[in-house]
C-alpha cells in the first residue's frame, strides 16, 4: 500500500546536523494523545446513563479499542516499518481522531454501535499504529541509549491518561454547567459528545505536529562518539538483523512474549482493582480505615509510579542490560507480591510502597521491551516485531482481570472483602511472575540462520531486500 | 546533543534551538498539567 510522497520515508531523511532531540517530542506528541485510552473511566458512567446501557456494554468500547490495538499493531507493523514514521503517525492521527468524531456522532444520535465502530474499531487501529509508530525511529536515532529513548515515548503513553483525565473533566464542566467533576456527579451525554468532538480535533493537530517534525536518520548516520562495536560486545546484543516474519519463528520471540505477558498480567491484577483493594486490605468490622478519597489518591499515586517506572527503569536497562532488568522486574516482583500477600495489611504506608514499586515494574516492562527486541533482532523491522509482541498485552489484558475478578468473586461480595480474600489471587500472580522469570532466563542470542543478509538496515517501499534462507 | 555524520565530522546543527525548545514545551506543558493534577489527587492518600 503506497503512501503520498510527502509522507514517504525518503522525504524525511534528516540532513547532516539535524538535532536528534527533536525526535522524542515528536514521539511524545503521539503517545501523549493515544494515552487517553486509559482515561475512559472519566465519562464511563455518563455513557451508561446516556445510552441506558449496562456497565459491561459500555466497557466493551474500551475492550474493543485494546483488542484492536493488539490486532492492528501486529498486522500493520511491517507497513509501519516500510513506510516510515511520518506515514504511520499521520495514519494513526487520522484513525484516532476519526474514532472520536464517529464516537461523538454516535453519542449525539444515541447509537451505541457507532461508538463501538468509532472509538472501539477506528480509534483502536489508531492506537495500535500510533503506539509502534515512533519506536523503531527512536531506536535508530539513539543506538547508544535505546532504553532511554523508548522509555521517554512510552512514558508519554502513561502520561496521556494523566493529561486526559483532568482535561476531560474541565471540558465536560464547560459543556455542562451542572457538572463540576466532583465524586458521584455524572455529566450529560451531550457534554460527552462535545468532549469527543473536541478531543478528536485536539489530538489530530497534536499528532500531526509529531508527524510533521519527525525525521529518520540517514543510513550511515551515527551519534558523535558512538562506536557500534561497543554495543556488539554486550551479551545478547546483535548488530545483525532479523525480519519480523523470521522473528516469530524464533524461541526468543515467544520467550519474550511470555515475559511481557506475565509482567503485564501481574501488574494489571493490581491496577484493575487498586481503589477497592486498598480499602479491602484495611477493612475491619465492615468499615475500611481508608476513605474513598484516599483510595482515589492511591490510584493517582500508582499512575505516577507507572509513568516514572517507564522512564527510570527503561533508562537503567541501558546500563545494566535488558535481561538483568527483567530479572529485577520479575524476581523482585515475586518478593514484593509475597510481601503484599503476607505483611501488606500491616500498615497503609507499607501496602502503598509495595504496590507502587510493583506498578513501576509493570510500566518498566512495557518501556524496556522495544530495546530488548532491538538487542535480539536488530533494528531492521523492530517496529513490526514490537507490533507482533504487543499481542501479549492484549492477552494479558484479558487474563489479568479474569484471574483477579474470578478469585474475588469466589471469596465474597464487593465491599465486604478483606486482605486475606486477596491472598489466592496474589499467590497466583507470584506463580505467573515465576513463569516469566524462567522464560527470561532461557533467552539466548538468536541463531544466525535467522539473520538477514547485509544492507537491510533501512527498509524502503521500493527496495525489497534479499531474504534470509529462513522463510 | 546534536547529530554527526558517519565520517566523524561535527556539522553545525541545522535545527534551530528555539524550535527544539518549542517542540519540548508543546509536549512538556500538557505533561506538567497532568502531573500537577495527579499529584494533587494522590495527595488525598495522605490527607484524606
Amino acid at each position: 500500500m503506497a503512501v503520498p510522497s510527502f509522507l514517504a520515508r525518503e522525504r524525511i531523511i534528516a540532513k547532516p546536523g539535524f538535532n536528534r532531540w527533536l525526535i522524542p517530542p515528536a514521539a511524545l506528541a503521539v503517545h501523549l494523545s493515544i494515552g487517553q485510552a486509559y482515561a475512559t473511566s472519566v465519562y464511563k458512567v455518563a455513557l451508561v446513563e446516556h445510552f441506558d446501557a449496562s456497565l459491561t456494554a459500555i466497557g466493551i468500547i474500551f475492550s474493543l479499542a485494546i483488542v484492536m490495538l493488539g490486532v492492528s499493531a501486529a498486522l500493520f507493523g511491517t507497513w509501519v516499518d516500510k513506510n516510515g514514521p511520518r506515514a504511520a503517525m499521520a495514519t494513526a492521527a487520522v484513525f484516532w481522531s476519526a474514532g472520536f468524531l464517529v464516537g461523538s456522532l454516535g453519542i449525539f444520535t444515541n447509537q451505541l454501535w457507532l461508538v463501538y465502530l468509532g472509538y472501539g474499531v477506528l480509534g483502536g487501529i489508531g492506537l495500535g499504529i500510533g503506539y509502534i509508530s515512533p519506536v523503531s525511529t527512536l531506536i535508530k536515532w539513539f543506538p547508544d541509549r535505546p532504553g532511554l529513548a523508548t522509555g521517554m515515548a512510552i512514558m508519554g503513553f502513561g502520561g496521556g491518561a494523566m493529561v486526559a483525565s483532568p482535561l476531560s473533566r474541565q471540558l465536560m464542566n464547560w459543556y455542562d454547567e451542572d457538572y463540576t467533576g466532583a465524586a458521584g456527579e455524572v455529566a450529560s451525554g451531550n457534554s460527552v459528545a462535545l468532549l469527543f468532538l473536541t478531543l478528536g480535533l485536539i489530538y489530530l493537530v497534536f499528532m500531526l505536529f509529531g508527524a510533521l517534525i519527525v525525521r529518520v536518520p540517514a543510513a550511515d548516520w551515527r551519534p558523535h562518539g558512538f562506536d557500534p562495536a561497543t554495543v556488539k560486545q554486550k551479551a545478547l546484543v546483535t548488530t545483525e538483523n532479523v525480519s519480523a516474519s523470521n522473528a516469530i519463528k524464533t524461541p526468543q520471540f515467544w520467550l519474550l512474549w511470555t515475559v511481557l505477558f506475565c509482567n503485564v498480567t501481574a501488574g494489571i491484577g493490581i491496577l484493575e482493582q487498586a481503589a477497592p483493594m486498598i480499602q479491602d486490605f484495611f477493612r475491619e468490622g465492615g468499615t475500611s480505615a481508608v476513605a474513598a478519597a484516599a483510595a482515589a489518591g492511591f490510584v493517582g499515586l500508582l499512575s505516577l509510579f507507572n509513568m516514572a517506572g517507564r522512564f527510570v527503569w527503561s533508562s537503567t536497562s541501558d546500563y545494566i542490560g535488558r535481561k538483568p532488568i527483567y530479572m529485577v522486574y520479575l524476581g523482585v516482583g515475586i518478593v514484593l507480591y509475597i510481601g503484599l500477600a503476607t505483611i501488606g495489611a500491616s500498615t497503609v504506608w507499607l501496602f502503598v510502597a509495595l504496590a507502587a514499586v510493583i506498578i513501576s515494574f509493570y510500566g518498566g516492562g512495557f518501556a524496556t521491551v522495544p530495546a530488548y527486541l532491538r538487542d535480539l533482532f536488530g533494528t531492521y523491522q523492530v517496529g513490526a516485531i514490537h507490533g507482533r509482541l504487543l499481542t501479549a498485552w492484549a492477552a494479558a489484558g484479558i487474563a489479568g482481570p479474569l484471574i483477579i475478578n474470578g478469585i474475588l468473586d469466589a471469596q465474597g461480595e464487593p465491599g465486604n472483602l478483606v486482605a486475606s480474600d486477596y491472598r489466592p489471587a496474589l499467590f497466583i500472580m507470584v506463580g505467573i511472575l515465576g513463569v516469566g522469570f524462567v522464560a527470561n532466563l532461557l533467552i539466548k542470542p538468536v541463531s544466525e540462520k535467522y539473520f538477514e543478509p547485509k544492507n537491510t538496515d533501512i527498509p524502503t517501499a521500493a527496495a525489497e531486500p534479499e531474504r534470509s534462507t529462513i522463510r | 546533543m546534536s547529530s554527526t555524520s558517519s565520517t566523524g565530522e561535527q556539522p553545525a546543527s541545522s535545527t534551530p534551538g528555539g524550535f527544539i525548545a518549542f517542540a519540548w514545551a508543546l509536549v512538556g506543558i500538557p505533561l506538567v498539567y497532568g502531573l500537577y493534577n495527579t499529584v494533587k489527587a494522590a495527595s488525598a492518600l495522605f490527607t484524606g
